[in-house]
């Protein structure tokens, strides 16, 4: 934690649009400025981005090797030594009468389970920012503060409710258990956001008879988007890899998602490193898919709308 | 994460001669009867055996109960639940063997495994959704079930009268906690047994032991060429440690004998009194001792961190050459051939010394109900029946203290003859102590304290650590 | 409705996810319409963008917290009958027992060595995940800036992020596997020792340093995230006020030091609160590499074990865990109410 003095925050100019040229010959001076790099420094970067990698490459290779040789030699000597068997994929896709229906549920899980929470972050992160009412700073802190509450405590009590609206062979406990774990986040990280669009400009909108709702559809939405987008890949990130929510509120193999059905992949075997390996990947493909695929739009709304807490 | 071997299918032990397990003829014949009651610990206060008729000598395999549970059933319909912690794919035998019961009552029976049960079945419990019937992997987690949440439904007389009849009544106790019959009886574990590769012994001219002494020696003789004999691996995710509780419990059985073992396991003898810590010093000096172990893995501090079923490799390439683990470790030689002859094979863990007899620990699963519909309790009356025994032992390699199981049902010739030991009188079967002992301690407090044993804590310690998690009641 | 609450076939579950969403949708464009009209009252106004987000957090999170925090001091006892013995219900089995009020579980909480070495381990996670994690995405972020393989690179140290932490607790098991000296390596880790002579090393086993082997996890895990935001916020350094300090004379480092830094150090808060967070309820690590044998347990993967394996006895004590949790976070929370008042100030 430094304790630096506080520079004051100068606002984002929402400028007039400039073309990309203009825009280039501007990044480009800013370039020239700012920059630190060396070839030092890049060398020393692509060793770490290679380090980083090293872990998930070498279970990766591993997923791929006869079950004799991961047992036997280390991954690395697969160029003196190379073997390749689809079988450890074929055993983990087809245990448990086939994976297919667990990545149903998967999907069926994650779409609502990322949407909801941000349709309600947005009311909320709005009335926070921009409606001015007695004790709201006192609400956020509260709201900000129910992240320390470790989600274990909640999984009885939240599931006594949902049995008692006999949902338990639904997916809205599901739904509505990640709803609530990522709330405290979505609001704080748009709240954020929505404190950045300077004051001024919500006031002339004001000014012009604009009410909160057209305000917020019309001046703060097309400035969001890349919040939006950004908590909407760490939500699905974490929906997607989470274990524990979908054991206690999708306990039925009608509803389990593929994380469930994964861990109980190795059976009552060992360290089966050749099941645990594909079934790793399996889990962990569809993941990389959307965060390669969407990385682009990530990395740019970030930039366009720049992040500051 | 993991699963205990107690609740993995009890599978052949091909080659242990009868002669060896029924070691009656080697230190004169000591009869000690089985029904003593081991009840349950948790409870405070275990049943009196009188209290359950047990059933004595094998009965017949048909007992005509399609018909007596119409009887007592009209109008059957819907479904019943299972939840258990046998997943795929070891649960489809368990599938098959319901299939009789769908035939007869048209109610469809739903199977469901995780390997999270012993933390979700208090979940759902607690949160009002507990499933119609679970598989408890160890009586003390079924009575602290009962004993803290009072969810679990009794045994409807009509169930319970038959399985008097056809369960022996300690296996029956296994299953009763305050004096109230809960549990239904599934697979018997035979645990007492240790593996060994016959190419190995063949290459070095070593002979299968079948006394203590043999065992001992021909331990000390191959630590003395500067291998190690014994392999063993602890790790099991959540439950890491639970393979030593099995090792102390058999050095408890075969020097303290039964009945201290019985008072061990209701806390009359406490972990840190002479018997059981001289026992655990006995372990200690076998699996703490780096001439000894640990085979194929490196030095004893490896022990902690091999699964426990890893040590399969290193005894089939000669790096090890024994290991104790339970009849079902078989699953963890597929391809391989299983007999004296064969790739892999297992011997009878012998009994120290004359004094107790043919000493054998094991471990069993445990049906029990959370409802008390009609059709839930025709499932639970069928779960009694030889039939249900016989059909499941045939779908897959099984065996339990059914009295009506016959040895026609069950795989192979050895199998039979560990379901005979079951069954005969001349031997002194225990059922794994952990398993009845509380869960705190049973399933947490030994396991963690063992693991900490094995990579350095002294025994003192370890057992007085373990006495202090026992819930004070 | 019956899919709604059953739902079996791949259509049913398709339309209930749809309907889920679409239900939501409705009822946010409902209150929106409500309210959109002169004249009504600012607390309807509220109550209409927060109602649904107060219900949900009440039910969902307050509620458990403060009934967590009620448990944690109590502790369950049996019920004693004249004899003597426990209360026996005689029709279910179950013993009566009594909640008293009492401060022993925080007692053994903070006296029981083991639980004190799970205290310690959960600080020394809370600490150093954030800490480090954050310093190397700002190292990175500043390394790889308008470099030409500044998105490959990127990505690569993103990509952890998107793997679960079961995946992750996998992909490090593999990396510090153990084999004995002499036979051939299979995890990298030990291989690396063994290329520089030293001897193979039981990473997970050994105490006191596999805890900071699991740490090494989770900072794997979050770099990706910490480089990510603060890269975005580097490159939103107004030109105006890099331009007012280059016309002071401060040229690379230093100017990243007095401009570059305070400018961002919003963000750089932002990420170490939520990675703080993140490492302090992060129990899948712990739960997938030891499952918190070997002295690695930290507090949110013993109040598991604690709350939902020990039955009555346990409840309370993971109960005064979960409670500790809170306090140890407490400074994080109030550091970041202050930056967020400060904030407020400048505006």
């Amino acid at each position: 934690m430094t304790t630096a003095p506080v520079i004051p925050q100068t606002d984002v100019r929402v400028e007039e649009p400039v073309s990309s040229r203009q825009l280039k010959r501007q990044l480009r001076a800013q370039e020239a400025k700012t920059k630190l790099t060396s070839p030092w420094a890049s060398g020393l970067a692509i060793v770490l981005a290679i380090l980083w990698t090293i872990p998930t490459l070498g279970l990766f290779i591993t997923s791929f090797r006869p079950v004799e040789d991961i047992n036997t030699s280390g991954w690395w000597s697969i160029i003196t030594n190379p073997g390749f068997t689809l079988t450890n994929y074929d055993q983990a896709l087809n245990a448990q009468g086939g994976l297919g229906s667990f990545f149903l549920n998967t999907i069926v899980i994650v779409v609502p389970a990322v949407l909801i929470p941000i349709f309600l972050a947005l009311l909320a992160a709005y009335a926070f920012a921009w409606i001015p009412f007695k004790g709201r700073n006192f609400l956020f802190v509260a709201v900000f503060a129910l992240q320390v509450v470790p989600l274990q405590v909640a999984l009885i009590p939240l599931q006594t409710i949902f049995v008692n609206f006999g949902l338990q062979n639904s997916f809205w406990p599901v739904w509505i258990s990640h709803t609530i774990f990522g709330l405290p986040l979505a609001i704080f990280l748009l709240h954020n956001f929505m404190k950045e669009v300077p004051a001024s400009i919500i006031e002339a909108a004001r000014v012009d008879g604009a009410g909160h709702v057209k305000i917020f559809f019309v001046v703060l939405m097309p400035l969001l988007v890349p919040a939006i987008a950004a908590f909407g890949i760490f939500q699905f990130l974490w929906v997607w890899n989470d274990l524990l929510v979908a054991t206690v509120f999708a306990p039925s193999p009608n509803l389990r998602p593929v994380t469930a059905a994964i861990a109980d992949l190795s059976g009552t075997r060992g360290s089966s490193w050749e099941l645990l390996s594909a079934g790793a990947f399996i889990s962990i493909i569809v993941p990389l898919i959307v965060f390669f695929s969407l990385q682009r739009f990530f990395v740019r709304g970030l930039l366009a709308g720049s992040v500051k807490g | 994460m993991n699963s205990r071997p107690a609740r993995k299918i009890t599978t052949a032990i091909v080659g242990v001669s009868a002669a060896a397990l029924l070691l009656s003829a080697c230190g004169g014949s000591t009869t000690t009867p089985t029904a003593s009651s081991a009840g349950s610990a948790a409870g405070g206060s275990s049943a009196p055996a009188s209290s359950v008729a047990g059933a004595t000598g094998p009965q017949p395999a048909e007992s005509g109960w399609c018909d007596a549970v119409k009887a007592q059933y009209p109008n059957l319909s819907g479904s019943v639940g299972v939840y258990s912690t046998i997943v795929s794919p070891e649960d489809t035998p368990y599938i098959e063997a319901y299939k009789d019961f769908t035939t007869c009552t048209g109610v469809t029976v739903n199977y469901e495994g995780s390997k999270e049960f012993e933390a979700q079945v208090g979940v759902r419990v607690a949160s009002g959704n507990p499933p119609d019937l679970g598989i408890f992997p160890q009586p003390g987690l079924l009575s602290q079930i009962v004993n803290n949440t009072g969810a679990v439904k009794p045994l409807p007389d009509f169930v319970k009268t038959n399985a008097q009849k056809y369960f022996p009544s300690d296996w029956l106790n296994y299953g009763t906690v305050n004096g109230i019959s809960f549990g239904i009886p599934n697979n018997a574990d035979f645990k007492s047994l240790v593996w060994y590769s016959p190419k190995t012994f063949a290459d070095k001219g070593y002979t299968v032991p079948t006394t203590w002494d043999e065992l001992t020696a021909l331990t000390d003789q191959i630590a003395a060429t500067g291998e190690k004999p014994w392999c063993i691996g602890i790790a099991s995710g959540e439950a890491t440690g639970w393979q030593i509780t099995d090792w102390l419990e058999e050095y408890v059985l075969r020097y303290a004998g039964p009945e201290v073992y019985d008072q061990w396991v209701s806390h009359d003898v406490k972990f840190a009194d002479a018997p059981i810590a001289d026992a655990l010093a006995k372990v200690g000096a076998l699996l703490k001792d780096p001439k000894y172990v640990n085979g194929g893995f490196g030095d004893v501090a490896t022990i902690a961190s091999t699964q426990f079923n890893d040590v399969s490799t290193p005894l089939l390439n000669g790096q090890c050459t024994f290991a104790r683990e339970a009849a079902n470790f078989d699953s963890n030689f597929k391809g391989k051939t299983i007999g004296p002859d064969g790739d892999i094979n297992a011997f009878y863990f012998p009994p120290a010394n004359d004094q107790f007899g043919t000493t054998v620990l094991g471990g069993g699963t445990f049906y029990a109900a959370f409802a008390d519909r009609p059709e839930v309790q025709a499932f639970e009356y069928y779960l009694t029946t030889p039939e249900y025994a016989n059909a499941r032992a045939k779908a897959g390699s099984w065996i339990s203290s059914n009295l009506g199981l016959q040895a026609s049902s069950v795989e192979s010739a050895v199998q039979q003859e560990a379901l005979k030991t079951l069954q005969s009188t001349d031997t002194t079967f225990r059922f794994d102590a952990s398993d009845l002992m509380p869960a705190p301690v049973g399933s947490d407090a030994e396991w963690k304290q063992f693991t900490a044993w094995i990579t350095g804590q002294d025994d003192a310690t370890t057992l007085a650590n373990i006495d202090a998690a026992w819930p004070t009641s | 409705m019956d899919f709604l609450l059953n739902p079996t076939s791949v259509g049913d579950k398709l339309i209930s996810m749809v309907l889920a969403v679409v239900i939501f949708g409705v009822i946010m464009a409902v209150l929106l319409f409500a309210i959109d009209r002169p004249k009504v009252p600012n607390w309807v106004i509220v109550a209409a963008f927060l109602g649904p987000v107060a219900i949900l957090l009440a039910v969902g999170l307050f509620y458990p917290a403060a009934g967590t925090v009620v448990r944690s001091f109590q502790v369950s006892v049996n019920a004693v009958g004249p004899d003597g013995g426990p209360v026996i219900n005689p029709n279910t089995g179950q013993r009566l027992t009594e909640l008293g009020f009492s401060f022993d579980n925080y007692t053994r909480v903070f006296t029981d060595p083991a639980f004190q070495k799970t205290l310690l381990n959960t600080v020394w996670w809370v600490v150093l995940v954030p800490v480090v994690s954050t310093l190397f995405g700002l190292i990175y972020a500043v390394l790889v800036d308008r470099t030409r393989f500044e998105k490959a690179a990127k990505a690569l140290v993103f990509l952890p992020m998107a793997i679960s932490m079961v995946g992750a607790s996998i992909i490090w098991k593999f990396v510090y596997e153990y084999r004995q000296g002499g036979s051939p390596q299979i995890g990298l880790a030990n291989q690396v020792l063994v290329w520089l002579g030293a001897d193979p090393y039981q990473f997970i086993i050994t105490q006191p340093w596999n805890t900071f082997f699991l740490i090494v996890v989770m900072i794997w895990i979050n770099a990706g995230f910490a480089m990510t935001i603060l890269s975005a916020a580097i490159k939103a350094v107004p030109d105006d006020i890099v331009e007012a300090a280059q016309i002071d004379g401060a040229t690379g480092f230093k100017l990243f030091r007095r401009v570059t830094v305070p400018t961002i150090r919003p963000a750089v808060v932002v990420v170490l609160t939520t990675i703080a967070m993140g490492s302090l309820k992060a129990f899948d690590v712990v739960r997938t590499m030891t499952g918190g044998n070997y002295g690695t347990s930290i507090v949110a993967n013993e109040f598991y074990t604690q709350s939902f394996r020990q039955g009555e006895g346990g409840k309370g004590i993971g109960a005064a865990l979960a409670v500790v949790l809170f306090v140890i976070i407490i400074p994080v929370i109030v550091y970041n109410v202050r930056q967020m008042r400060l904030a407020e100030e400048v505006r």
